[in-house]
């Protein structure tokens, strides 16, 4: 793999570019590998890239029914934080988190990681008591978070109006680590990485059915023939349910839309990620000037990843209130992405009622900050069979137990 | 934004006069139930990608809580019923199979 | 130069000049002009810089296509950035300003990235700033950021207001076009409700440009008469200016309608957010041009020859005085023949095709117009605008044949038709190779609720596009839509043109230097050379070319570039191109502005906002409010020069003293009656309601099937059939519907009604030990100890009004809780102030509520609840019937997890010294976790300073519970030492209860 440097871009326009290799090889499937991950999102790129970084499992294929990145990867509002409320959380998130910081190093790769900070409005008394206590949660997981005053919101966000007639800005949780990547970056990233590695990434190639015998799993039936493994990766996020059929499970999972938009690009006015959760809506501008906003989901299962109104509606009543200059600014492009929620709205990584399958979904409205917290630990979980610290909490049983991860305890909280 | 029709004050009402549900026809199970039989109850869903029961309520209209079967990936909706139906009606199962031949069934 | 040409001119009125501004410049135009126009009549044809390279761009189109021609408009409170001005109207003051350069648009410092273009291919940001590591966030982002961007961030709220509007209709047309008024026509005559949208100010598209004949008379002459019949139709409705933005799940539609868009300030609003739900909707969207790739086609003053006749035609400006014609098809000689009657210069029509007999091309030489096929442009000469082309043959590899001079080139690569609403709910596409085009797929329309297709294309956004076929067309399209019997169609002359040649790349053997020098994407600077590096790279879909490169990702979405992009990538990738694909269209189709679809809830009425019939009170009397879901509830009511936590104090001290009041009415009352009332009530709560004996009152715990606490509150039995259950304020319409979702889909053969009689009745809390002479100030009724006990309420007058009273209390004190109708709630509330002046009473806010009942050690719903609390972990075992074979929640706390005795369990707290124990603190329990974190044992969930014992009080949650009373922990301190508290008794005020009796 030739290394991308400032050098490389001078050397390589002598030639006018002619002389960039490809970033991933484009393979046909062998007959079998020894891991097989279904789903070349970020989380399945990047569990593919621990494993063999950690590791050493490198005869990997990564399946993939569409493009890789094509998913959720590409299509989040790309905001990283660790700011979570519950101790497993706040542990895998804070492990994602730091690996994001020294993400574009490790895959020689321009992940733009720009921790440019991320505030969490907290507009009713309720919800400071809850920032507060994620605020003290934090201070013993490790995670450098505080709550900070109206003033000091301001200060870090001149363009918002802290004094609105019906949410005034009571304070804020904020965590001045946590901020923004490219997305589509950090799958190609990943797919260059791990390719590199000599694993064999499959785009158009669709998973149609999962072999096993003696109750551990075989192979997988796909679009492009069967391919035999000694482990399965399950990470396909909103199609979960639907591989996890395959295999003859049935997970706590339901498949709804997430609402999201861009601002045509406007002059950079904003540094910083606000989230505003009472009045539903967070936003940030991107390197590219465009501001990006996140609403809510749907209630109810749909695949459609298209973009539908109401909800963006009541995100732009609200954003207006918190961000009133906005109002002349245009809508360029929305759309919906297919997210995965599972019952406590928590992940699963998890070995299943299949020998030898591993299952990591159920993201939700959070999946691209985890992604390289999600994806160490799968590979973790993969390697040895056994979940580590990280994983562990998450395993698709603890709903059984009534061992709820609820994050949306503390303010009601988006992810 | 959905349109949904009502089987009770028969309107087509948007999404936003609507609340969602979730799955329909979820049998419910109480104490003596075992661990399985409850977490299945609470929370393995079907999730298909097609056809899918599922309940709704015409919360700023009748105040009804209706059922609907409806493609998730296509949007179209065979039909709806009220709510106290143990089962899809026939003809809306046999709707779905003429324009689904590959469904398998509501349960 | 570009100049306004003395006559001609189909959509300006000469009479009525108009002056504005562009760049502080002072400028003249015409009424009917587009701000576009209007700058080229005075000869401005650089009008802005590009995102990447910052390099001179000049107006391309006529229309929303327009990727360059991008301005700050107005100032102030009324600066709008990225205002197109080829969609713009100019009107009397208007103010532009162009983007994107520093210091000024003729001398842009961010033009060296031009310089350094070549070290800058598609992609280089993931290929470089790597290291060092904070390099990125400190030096190359900030940079980034500040040359990326386009308009100017607006500083001021919107001055402006928007609006909503809803409409039904049984066919929505989609654009007002000759298509769109046949479709109109043929919809409308079975009766359908029709309502016809279109963009532009004026009707009819392209066609009266283009000079066609419909039914023997000039189409512009059809255009009105059609217009003028659809108006006087009951049944149909036409609105201009009036952009259909997107087509949303079973057939709703939204349109941006620019009421005041050109005469900012009028008092009318800028916008109106059309939400329309239409039966089938027809798309009528027309087509658009597509540039050709030749190097240098991004200089200004190389326009799509569309656009150049469009400005001679239409607004009787010319946009130079010698124009090149390059194209591959017949329709651009239009533009040459427009031009030539203009009294303008040809010199030259290029064409790539090696022939060119058709009708216009004859037409074009017998107006003396030379003629070179089978040539190609070379390269574009000229910096900030073009001063000559070079020619070449278009089989080579672009060596010069000759150069000839011109002010403009007009460029033709052919047509593709809109199909953006098509698309917007998954309408496929299919490649039409003959016309080099993507066209929607008949056989798979997007579809409605009913399975079948919900649009109809029409004319040349469904690829044809030509009158006659396009009228054709759009009359089977109408009539379809409607389910309406077939029109005839109105009868255009046909047209006879040779078919167009595909033309990707110009010259055809163009090498890398050229290719670098050919743009697909103006605005974001993407050139060819760029998708063939991408595809080089294995960046094969196309949505990783798009994203890779930028390509299609402009305000234009792409309009202009992407079928050309995605044609160099097919041939880079040697695919054909409907194997490639195109990128997804989504909504809106050309940007919409973010205040018109919020609406006109803004301020104060963002939200709706629910009042309590004494909420008027509470505002002329210093009440500072919270929020708690829709209501504004005081928080507390200041005096003087009070803060809130000296205001809470008074409030707390002469509750428990005197008498206070509180505003109660936001607690939810709901009724439950029936046969089985008491039946299903034994479901909801944890414990027994159906013994409850007529005229008492008990309090309830409702969880949810999970198990998990999810509201409390009194429940009263006001009948033998007839319980209300009172519950939290957030709780009132979620824990109604809750009832109606057990009720309607589980046990529907019960026979119990449920009303949410929240809003029906004031509530007031009257606390404190004198509250009963006040209550007896007021008279009618007896509200004696003995009368009326603890628990119990009595129905009756109170100063004549109709009242029912309950002797309840949440504050520990002597407490009566009386409800009112709502339209009595403020005479009641008034004659209480009145009767209890001197007696002392006050009101008091919610914040005092909050810290008597915790002094109390009574539990708040979301204080010690969080949605993972059981009722068990609050000591409310006493709560929970032990009897009942089931409840709502009885199943999930049996699972493990939740029965286990090392959950964290409710206790008080007391800091050793006296202290308020910090808002949201951990207990620190001993070592790290398996990740490194800190244990803990507990939390607090309720931490006040009681003004009552006058120290600091707190309930919390920690293992073991009350079973460690005086044991001494630690809790928390952000930036301090932790702070050592004793495990008490959560009860911190009058044990006993004595004082409930006054």
């Amino acid at each position: 793999m030739k290394r991308y440097s400032a050098f490389a871009l001078a050397r390589e326009a002598l030639t006018n570019h002619l002389g960039w290799e490809r970033a991933w090889a484009n393979p046909a499937p062998k007959a079998s590998y020894d891991v097989i991950i279904v789903g070349a999102g970020g989380h399945g790129l990047a569990t593919a890239y621990y494993l063999g970084k950690n590791h050493g499992i490198t005869n990997v294929a990564i399946l993939e029914k569409g493009w890789l990145g094509g998913g959720n990867t590409g299509r989040n509002t790309t905001i990283i934080r660790s700011n979570y409320l519950q101790d497993s959380s706040a542990a895998i998130y804070e492990k994602s988190r730091s690996l994001y910081e020294t993400l574009s190093q490790d895959l020689n790769y321009n992940a733009m990681f720009s921790p440019r900070g991320v505030m969490m409005l907290a507009q009713t008394h309720h919800e400071v008591r809850g920032y507060l206590r994620t605020a003290h949660a934090n201070s013993l997981q490790g995670v450098t978070t505080e709550f900070i005053s109206p003033q000091k919101v301001k200060e870090l966000c001149p363009i918002l109006n802290i004094d609105g007639p019906r949410y005034p800005v009571l304070g804020a949780l904020w965590q001045a680590r946590g901020g923004t990547g490219r997305h589509d970056a950090v799958a190609w990233g990943y797919a260059r990485a791990c390719s590199a590695m000599g694993m064999d990434i499959i785009q158009n190639c669709e998973v149609k059915g999962v072999t096993s015998a003696n109750g551990v799993v075989t192979g997988v039936e796909t679009t492009k023939g069967r391919i035999g493994t000694r482990k399965l990766g399950i990470v396909v996020a909103g199609h979960s349910g639907q591989v996890a059929d395959m295999a003859g499970f049935r997970l706590p999972v339901e498949a709804v839309a997430l609402q999201a938009l861009v601002s045509e690009p406007i002059k950079p006015c904003m540094d910083v990620v606000v989230m505003a959760n009472t009045v539903h809506g967070y936003m940030s501008q991107s390197d590219k000037g465009e501001m990006v906003i996140g609403g809510g989901t749907d209630g109810f299962n749909n695949f459609t990843q298209r973009g539908s109104f109401h909800h963006i509606e009541e995100t732009l009543r609200a954003l207006i209130e918190t961000f009133p200059i906005i109002s002349r600014l245009k809508m360029l492009r929305q759309w919906g992405g297919i997210v995965d929620m599972t019952g406590d709205r928590s992940p699963i990584i998890s070995k299943t009622p299949l020998g030898n399958c591993f299952i990591n979904c159920g993201w939700g409205t959070g999946g691209f900050k985890a992604i390289p917290g999600s994806g160490w630990a799968m590979a973790d979980l993969m390697a040895r069979g056994e979940p580590g610290p990280l994983a562990e909490a998450f395993d698709m049983w603890r709903f059984k137990e009534g061992r709820f991860i609820d994050e949306s305890v503390a303010a009601g909280v988006a992810h | 934004m959905l349109t949904l029709e009502c089987p009770y004050c028969g309107v087509m009402a948007d999404e936003t006069e609507l609340t969602p549900g979730y799955e329909a026809h979820l049998k419910r199970f109480g104490p003596g139930s075992t661990d399985e039989e409850f977490e299945a109850y609470m929370f393995a869903r079907k999730n298909p990608k097609g056809v899918h029961f599922e309940r709704w309520r015409h919360a700023y209209g009748c105040g009804k809580w209706f059922l609907a079967a409806r493609d998730t990936a296509t949007l179209e909706v065979f039909g709806t019923y009220p709510a106290q139906s143990s089962a899809p009606p026939q003809a809306l199962q046999d709707k779905i199979k003429a324009k689904r031949p590959d469904w398998k069934g509501y349960k | 130069m570009s100049t306004r040409l003395s006559k001609g001119g189909r959509l300006i009125d000469r009479s009525a000049a108009v002056e504005f501004t562009f760049n502080g410049k002072r400028l003249r135009g015409f009424k009917g002009d587009t701000l576009a126009a209007s700058l080229l009549a005075n000869d401005q044809m650089l009008v802005g810089r590009s995102f990447k390279y910052h390099r001179a761009r000049g107006i391309v189109a006529s229309g929303a296509e327009e990727p360059n021609a991008l301005m700050n408009m107005g100032a102030g409170a009324r600066l709008e950035p990225n205002q197109r001005a080829t969609t713009t109207e100019t009107f009397d003051g208007l103010s532009a300003q162009s983007q994107n350069h520093w210091p000024s648009l003729d001398f842009d410092v961010g033009v060296i990235n031009n310089a350094f273009s070549r070290f800058l291919p598609g992609g280089f940001y993931y290929k470089t700033f790597i290291h060092p590591r904070f390099a990125w966030k400190h030096v190359f982002e900030p940079f980034i950021r500040k040359s990326a961007g386009l308009g100017k961030a607006p500083t001021e709220m919107d001055a402006d207001r928007y609006e909503q509007a809803y409409a039904f209709c049984d066919v929505l047309v989609a654009g007002g076009g000759i298509a769109g008024l046949q479709a109109a026509l043929a919809a409308a005559s079975g009766g359908a409700r029709v309502m016809v949208l279109e963009q532009a100010p004026h009707w009819g598209g392209r066609a009266p440009v283009d000079g066609d004949v419909i039914e023997g008379i000039p189409a512009e002459a059809w255009v009105k008469n059609t217009v003028e019949t659809l108006e006087k139709m009951p049944n149909v409705t036409m609105r201009s200016r009036c952009m259909v933005a997107g087509v949303y799940d079973h057939s709703y539609v939204l349109a941006e309608d620019r009421v005041a868009d050109h005469t900012p300030g009028d008092g009318r609003p800028k916008k109106r957010l059309w939400r329309i739900r239409a039966t089938r909707i027809v798309a009528a969207t027309g087509a658009l041009e597509r540039p050709l790739s030749f190097a240098g086609n991004d200089i200004p003053g190389v326009m799509l020859a569309s656009a150049v006749r469009d400005y001679v035609v239409n607004w009787a400006v010319s946009p130079g005085d010698r124009t090149v014609v390059v194209t591959n098809n017949d329709d651009a000689y239009r533009t040459a023949i427009a031009l030539k009657e203009a009294g303008l210069a040809v010199p030259c029509i290029v064409d790539a095709r090696a022939q060119a007999d058709g009708a216009l091309p004859t037409k074009a030489r017998a107006m003396g117009i030379r003629i070179e096929t089978g040539k190609a442009i070379a390269k574009v000469k000229g910096g900030k605008r073009v001063t000559g082309v070079a020619l070449c043959m278009q089989a080579g590899e672009g060596a010069a044949l000759e150069e000839i001079s011109c002010d403009v080139v007009a460029m033709s690569g052919g047509w593709s038709p809109v199909v953006h609403l098509w698309s917007h709910c998954g309408g496929k596409l299919i490649w039409d190779a003959a016309a080099a085009m993507f066209r929607p797929d008949a056989a798979r329309p997007p579809i409605s609720h009913d399975g079948l297709a919900m649009v109809y294309p029409a004319g040349a956004a469904n690829g044809a596009l030509h009158a006659d076929a396009a009228l054709q067309d759009a009359a089977k399209a109408g009539a379809a839509a409607a389910g309406a019997d077939p029109i005839a169609a109105a009868q255009a002359e046909p047209r006879d043109e040779a078919p167009l040649e595909p033309i990707w790349v110009m010259p055809q053997g163009a090498g890398v230097k050229l290719r670098a020098k050919m743009w697909l994407d103006y605005q974001n600077d993407v050139k060819v050379s760029d998708v063939q590096l991408a595809a080089r790279e294995g960046y094969e879909s196309v949505e990783h070319t798009k994203r890779y490169t930028t390509l299609g990702m402009a305000t234009d979405q792409g309009k202009l570039s992407n079928i050309n992009g995605l044609a160099v990538l097919a041939n880079a990738l040697n695919a054909e191109i409907p194997n490639v694909g195109t990128t997804t269209f989504r909504p809106p189709y050309t940007p919409v502005t973010l205040g018109a679809l919020a609406g006109e809830a803004r301020g104060e009425i963002f939200q709706p906002l629910r009042r309590t019939p004494m909420h008027a009170w509470h505002e002329a009397h210093g009440a500072y409010f919270e929020p708690v879901g829709l209501w504004r509830r005081p928080y507390c009511y200041t005096r003087g020069g009070e803060n809130h936590a000296q205001s809470v104090e008074r409030e707390i001290l002469n509750t428990r003293g005197n008498v206070g009041m509180l505003d109660a009415s936001t607690l939810g009352k709901l009724i439950v009656k029936g046969p089985d009332a008491g039946r299903f009530l034994d479901m909801l709560y944890t414990n027994v309601m159906s013994n409850l004996g007529i005229g008492k009152c008990r309090y309830g715990l409702m969880c949810n099937e999970n198990g998990f606490l999810s509201d409390d509150g009194v429940v009263v039995r006001l009948a033998e059939d007839t319980w209300l259950c009172h519950t939290t304020t957030g709780g009132a319409e979620r824990i109604h519907a809750h009832m109606e979702d057990w009720l309607q889909c589980e046990w529907w053969d019960w026979q119990v009604y449920t009303a949410n009689v929240t809003e029906e009745y004031a509530q007031i809390a009257v606390a404190g030990p004198k509250s009963r002479a006040l209550l007896e100030k007021l008279g009618g009724m007896d509200v004696s100890a003995e009368t009326l006990p603890f628990m119990t309420f009595a129905e009756g007058t109170l100063a004549g009004l109709p009242v029912r009273v309950y002797r309840i209390s949440f504050s520990g004190e002597l407490s009566y809780e009386i409800a009112v109708p709502a339209s009595h709630g403020l005479a009641l509330w008034d004659k209480l102030v009145a009767a209890g002046a001197d007696l002392g009473v006050q009101p008091y806010g919610t914040e005092a509520m909050h810290v008597m009942r915790a002094e109390k050690g009574f539990i708040m719903i979301g204080d010690e609840t969080d949605g993972t609390v059981v009722p068990q972990d609050l000591n409310l075992g006493w709560a929970i019937s032990k009897k009942k074979a089931d409840y709502l929640g009885k199943r999930g706390q049996e699972r493990s997890y939740l029965s286990s005795p090392d959950r964290w369990k409710l206790a008080g707290f007391e800091t050793l010294d006296g202290s308020v124990i910090p808002d949201g603190a951990y207990i620190l329990a001993q070592g790290v976790n398996a990740n490194g974190q800190g244990n803990t044992q507990g939390r607090v969930t309720s931490t006040y300073y009681s003004p009552t014992l006058k120290k600091g009080i707190a309930m919390g949650l920690i293992k073991g519970g009350m079973d460690r009373l005086g044991e001494v922990v630690e809790f928390t301190k952000i930036g301090g030492a932790p702070v050592k508290a004793r495990i008490v008794d959560p009860v911190f005020y009058d044990k006993e209860g004595a004082r409930n009796n006054g």
